[in-house]
């Protein structure tokens, strides 16, 4: 397994990878970590005649605080920087404990959340979690950029809506409300596999113990993660066990999962009810964030 | 198209120059340019972990990398953990606990563990079994490789010889 000929070049600048993806067309593939696009070329999966590598601009790497509390994160962020970035374990700790579920050390080493949205592979951890988190990708062309909602971003198995030409640039996360709790939950074979049915959710819990927001979000289920639209329900009362049992029944209504020779399509059914409410109740049972531990 | 790239880097503390084909993974490089055939090959699609080296200090897998992305880079293979010769603390612990049979996933187990201590230099059991759960083995059913990792943990934290796992 040896992967096939290509030109390859490590543009300095954002400026330049973006005009030379404009010229070359469809004939380039940009590479970040390689976690992906190296196994498909050494599969012979995928033949691109010219790889232009990300890795020497700077410029899409690293995590800040905006002032308005929001984090950005550059596309070549890796899974292991998400992992240990105090700023992520301070604002935003449902990301260090996914990052935990994606791949293998190694793999988190060298992957990035650009890599792995543009990838769109439906049981992949990042597009599920940019969608619960409500981000924002930003994308770039050489001569637009575009702010695409994260929920919109994967249109299904491996296909996004990035078109020619564009890149991801950046990624948006909105500030994470001091009232916030969440849940999160995947079943995979082993440590490290990609998940067989995954669930993730966020609760604003208020200091009476009503709902005031909730967002879950399944993957590895269907063809794109997918937002629970029962989970509204949630919001206006105190989570109570019977609400979890019904947004979890209304989760299973609303999906139409995949078989594959991992699992069937019932199996999945049977997850998606059970994760939904698993990751609801793990939510509303997490002690409520101190206005400190926020900040 | 094809073009050979000049590379410069270093390997296992060595200045190292080359002159490769994009297309060349690093794992072939280490093993056919630079003749370093410790780093073992099996999958090639990033799944079994024989193929960990570390670079600039992160465990990697040398089937999912090109030569020309190393440009510059650090590189440490299995050989450059020890000095010539010798075993390192680590490695010490693997003959002593049985952590290898037919040693083909060994220095994958060998340089992810190394790198998972410098991080991690007190792990639990569980910590010790995830840090591992991208290394396949066929041999050893994990146990002894578990215990191995963990016995050098120990000694280490005991006040024993921290050094001797540096690599060169
Ligand atoms: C053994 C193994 C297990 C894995 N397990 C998991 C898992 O459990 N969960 C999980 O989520 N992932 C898993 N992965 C995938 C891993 O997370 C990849 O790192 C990720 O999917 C791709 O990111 P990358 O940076 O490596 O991208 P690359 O492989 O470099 O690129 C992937 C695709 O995205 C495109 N691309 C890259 N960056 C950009 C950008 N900025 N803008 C536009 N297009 C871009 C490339 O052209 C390519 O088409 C696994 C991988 C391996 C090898
Ligand atoms: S050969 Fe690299 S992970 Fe298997
Ligand atoms: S010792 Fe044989 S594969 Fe691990």
């Amino acid at each position: 397994m040896k992967p096939p000929r290509f030109d390859y070049e490590a543009p300095a600048s954002l400026e330049e990878a973006l005009q030379r993806l404009r010229e070359s067309g469809d004939d380039a593939r940009v590479l970040a970590g390689g976690q992906s696009l190296i196994p498909a070329l050494n599969l012979r999966l995928a033949n691109p005649g010219r790889l232009l590598d990300l890795r020497r601009i700077t410029s899409l790497r690293g995590i800040r605080r905006l002032p308005s509390g929001a984090l950005a994160a550059g596309a070549m962020t890796r899974h292991a920087d998400f992992e240990r970035d105090p700023l992520m374990q301070r604002h935003l700790p449902i990301v260090p404990a996914v990052m935990r579920r994606v791949a293998h050390p190694q793999i988190r080493n060298r992957g990035t959340i650009g890599g792995s949205l543009a990838h769109a592979d439906p049981a992949a951890e990042w597009p599920a979690l940019c969608m619960a988190l409500d981000a924002t990708i930003v994308v770039a062309s050489a001569s637009a950029e575009r702010r695409i909602p994260a929920a919109e971003f994967p249109l299904g198995v491996y296909t996004t809506a990035l078109r020619p030409g564009e890149l991801i640039r950046e990624i948006e996360f909105p500030a994470w409300p001091a009232t916030r709790r969440w849940g999160f939950e995947e079943v995979s074979r082993r440590l490290g596999d990609f998940a067989i049915t995954g669930a993730m959710c966020t609760l604003d819990i208020d200091a009476n113990q009503r709902c005031t927001a909730a967002r879950c979000v399944i993957f590895a289920a269907s063809e794109r993660p997918q937002l629970v639209a029962a989970a509204a329900e949630l919001v206006g009362g105190p989570v109570t066990e019977d609400a979890v049992a019904r947004v979890a029944k209304a989760a299973r209504h609303s999906i139409s999962p995949l078989s594959d020779h991992h699992a069937s399509a019932e199996y999945r059914l049977e997850l998606v009810e059970t994760m939904t409410a698993r990751v609801l109740k793990q939510a509303a049972a997490m002690a409520a964030p101190t206005q400190e531990s926020i900040r | 198209m094809n073009d050979m790239v000049r590379i410069q880097l270093q390997v296992n503390g060595a200045n190292v120059e080359g002159t490769v084909e994009p297309r060349l993974t690093l794992a072939d490089f280490l093993r056919e340019h630079l003749d370093l055939t410790g780093t073992h090959l099996g999958c090639e699609h990033g799944v079994c972990g024989a193929c960990t080296v570390l670079l600039n200090g992160d465990s990697v897998r040398a089937c999912l990398m090109f030569a020309v992305q190393v440009d510059g880079a650090d590189v440490v293979t299995v050989e450059g953990l020890a000095p010539e010769g010798a075993l390192t603390d680590l490695q010490a612990n693997f003959r002593r606990h049985h952590a290898l049979q037919c040693g083909f996933c060994t220095p994958g187990m060998l340089t992810t563990a190394h790198a998972f201590l410098r991080e991690c230099p007190c792990p639990s059991r569980e910590e010790v079994r995830e840090a591992i759960s991208g290394n396949l083995c066929r041999c050893t059913g994990y146990i002894p490789i578990v215990d191995a990792i963990l016995a050098t943990a120990e000694a280490r934290n005991d006040g024993g010889a921290q050094g001797a796992g540096e690599p060169k």
